[in-house]
């Protein structure tokens, strides 16, 4: 009987997999993403490098040529590995925080939606705290106080990114909690927790996943953003941390652009692919866009 | 109207009102509070194995009555007896004991079934929540039985479909026996069958019959159809404006009415074959709002037979024969022969 259950929820899957096909923006996102992911896992393994191996004099920001298909950087480094270790780094960053983002947003949104009233009010307020102080300043104080860990950064990112999140899912779950089903659920007995977890936490999933999807990409966006601005582990270089090192040394200047663009282009190749996914997901996920 | 032995619902003058949600300049200046009232005042009984039905235009206030009883919303005053003992509901316990033995039957089985469930767990939410099933075949058993007492039969086809891959009619099953499921005492189902085609209503219908027949369970019906109570129920409340204006045996209620209220839902009922004679009462207009209810009697405004006295004092409810109450100032017993509808 087990498997008769998971058929069902197979049958869902497929039908939503079936409709992802068919979104040419879902497909591109899913493309580059699934790309960069493959860099991510397998990277170091197929093209191996050591960021503690200087280059000779000879090798500072050398251009492109045979051996170094990107040249190397002002330590003379390899930039093609530096981007691809680089890449495991802005990826585990983006996700880690979206998954506290999401967690803490979900959480509290429910939370506020479902119970409303007092609860509803001070959590709200605390919400919009946290909406409208400028998010750069904040995350610049908190990684300052906190130190530059990669944990650090995380939590900072995450920390910082979920009101959002709260709002849209509290609007949801105001809706939600107002269905026939709730009611139902109470009539038969469930408590507050049955109703949050079992009734409105699944209908609210899928606008948190699409949410989920476009905060990815502000994460990885912020953790560039901090790396740039040298808030950055030092001892787990990211794309943002070799910008900063290009931006310091003047790879500009120089002309070197081989050192400047390539973690630069990674960066908006990520953060749209995430959000063309975004996009794909909430068309697909939210019936009323739904196209016919 | 004191049965209390076997009473297994006793509403003593049941009110629900809620607040109307004022701006902030009325909040500052502290106006009156505006209350609409939903319920205003009512008294029940349902016995044991009965079907007791509410009447009323849509605003009237009968699914708040409903909803009331089952401590869905909350009362402003007045007490509500299950077997003759008062719930508090504030206390877990007591209300965990009543939930399992009082049920709900939704309208609209398009809304009362989380769309993201499949039907084993829709119909076992009930048995988990109060935990009385320990092992899955045990759940599975009690579901399969349900279904196939709703009529959803062979079960083992539905129990992991999705809602939406159920017609409307199966859908009603479903929720009905998700209300079964627990074999409760006392059923409040609001308009079981106003969103279903009429080609499946009386299948419905007939499932929750025979299932207060063969198992003794009582339900206050919902309904805007007073055919359709008069087909099904023991006794008919009519509702008007958050009060009962007439409550009787169902064959009185239609035979031999007495409210105008009552009379005119009575003359408009679809019957197969119209006497030439038939006259029809259409009322006027629509229900008040219940913020303003009407001073005196609540119906005079709409009422074909006015008087002067309806626009002063409010009628009570009395007893015209055994069992048979109406709040209507016509009333009084000398009147009843002269004004009785000619049947």
């Amino acid at each position: 009987m087990e498997n008769a259950k998971k058929a069902a929820r197979k049958r869902k899957i497929r039908k939503f997999i079936e409709s992802f096909k068919t979104n040419k923006m879902g497909m591109i996102g899913a493309i580059i993403l699934g790309i960069f992911i493959f860099l991510a896992i397998f990277g170091p393994i197929i093209y191996p490098y050591d960021p503690m191996q200087f280059g000779t004099a000879k090798d500072v920001m050398a251009p492109p040529g045979p051996g170094r298909i990107l040249g190397s950087d002002d330590m003379g480094r390899d930039v093609l590995g530096g981007l691809i270790s680089g890449t495991r780094i802005s990826l585990a960053v983006g996700i880690l925080a979206t998954i506290i983002s999401m967690v803490v947003g979900t959480i509290i949104g429910v939370a506020s939606g479902y119970y409303g009233g007092r609860t509803d009010a001070i959590l709200m307020r605390f919400t919009d705290m946290f909406l409208v102080i400028p998010w750069l300043p904040l995350m610049l104080v908190l990684a300052a106080i906190l130190g530059s860990s990669i944990w650090n950064i995380i939590l900072v990112i995450g920390l910082t990114s979920w009101a959002g999140t709260a709002r849209v899912v509290r609007a949801q779950a105001l809706s939600i909690k107002e269905r026939q089903f709730v009611e139902r659920a109470k009539s038969i007995g469930a408590d507050d927790r049955h109703i949050m977890v079992k009734h409105i936490l699944p209908n609210v999933f899928p606008l948190v996943f699409a949410n989920t999807i476009l905060v990815s990409a502000v994460a990885i966006l912020s953790e560039t953003t901090l790396s740039f601005l040298g808030m950055g582990d030092p001892t787990h270089p990211s794309w943002g941390m070799m910008l900063h090192f290009a931006f310091e040394s003047g790879a500009a200047s120089v002309g070197a652009f081989w050192f400047l663009l390539p973690p630069g282009l990674c960066v908006v190749a990520v953060v749209l692919a995430f959000t063309f996914l975004g996009y794909a997901f909430d068309e697909i996920l939210n019936p009323k866009l739904e196209r016919r | 109207m004191n049965n209390i032995a076997n009473d297994i619902i006793e509403v003593k003058d049941l009110k629900v009102y809620f607040d109307m949600s004022r701006g902030f300049l009325e909040e500052i200046l502290a106006k009156e509070k505006r209350q609409v009232k939903a319920v205003d005042g009512i008294d029940l009984n349902i016995k044991k194995g009965e079907i007791v039905s509410l009447v009323g235009e849509s605003g009237s206030g009968k699914t708040t009555i409903g909803k009331a009883i089952l401590h869905l919303v909350e009362k402003t005053g007045g007490n509500i007896f299950f077997k003759g003992e008062e719930i508090d509901p504030k206390n877990n316990k007591e209300m965990r004991l009543f939930r399992q033995k009082a049920q709900m039957i939704f309208q609209d089985p398009y809304q009362s079934l989380n769309p993201r469930d499949i039907i084993i767990d829709i119909i076992s939410e009930p048995l988990e929540v109060n935990k009385l099933v320990k092992t899955e075949a045990e759940k599975r058993e009690r579901v399969v039985r349900a279904l196939e007492w709703a009529g959803l039969k062979p079960a083992e086809d539905y129990l992991y479909r999705y809602p939406h891959e159920l017609s409307g009619g199966q859908r009603q099953r479903v929720a009905i026996a998700g209300a079964l499921v627990l074999e409760p005492e006392f059923i409040v189902a609001d308009e079981p069958v106003s969103m279903l085609d009429v080609s499946i209503r009386a299948d419905i219908l007939r499932l929750m019959l025979n299932q207060c027949r063969q198992k003794g369970t009582s339900y206050l019906f919902i309904t805007h159809d007073l055919s359709l109570a008069w087909l099904i129920s023991d006794r008919i409340a009519t509702v008007y404006l958050g009060k009962i204006v007439e409550i009787g045996d169902a064959r009185l209620m239609v035979g031999k009415s007495v409210h105008p209220y009552t009379k005119a839902l009575v003359s408009v009922m679809p019957v197969p074959k119209v006497r030439k004679d038939r006259k029809m009462t259409i009322l006027e207009g629509e229900t008040p709002n219940p913020i303003n209810i009407p001073s005196g009697c609540r119906f005079h405004p709409r009422c074909p037979n006015v008087m002067g006295k309806c626009r002063e004092s409010e009628p009570e409810l009395i007893e015209i024969e055994p069992g048979h109450f109406a709040a209507c100032h016509l009333c009084s017993p000398h009147n009843i022969n002269k004004k009785g509808p000619r049947s």
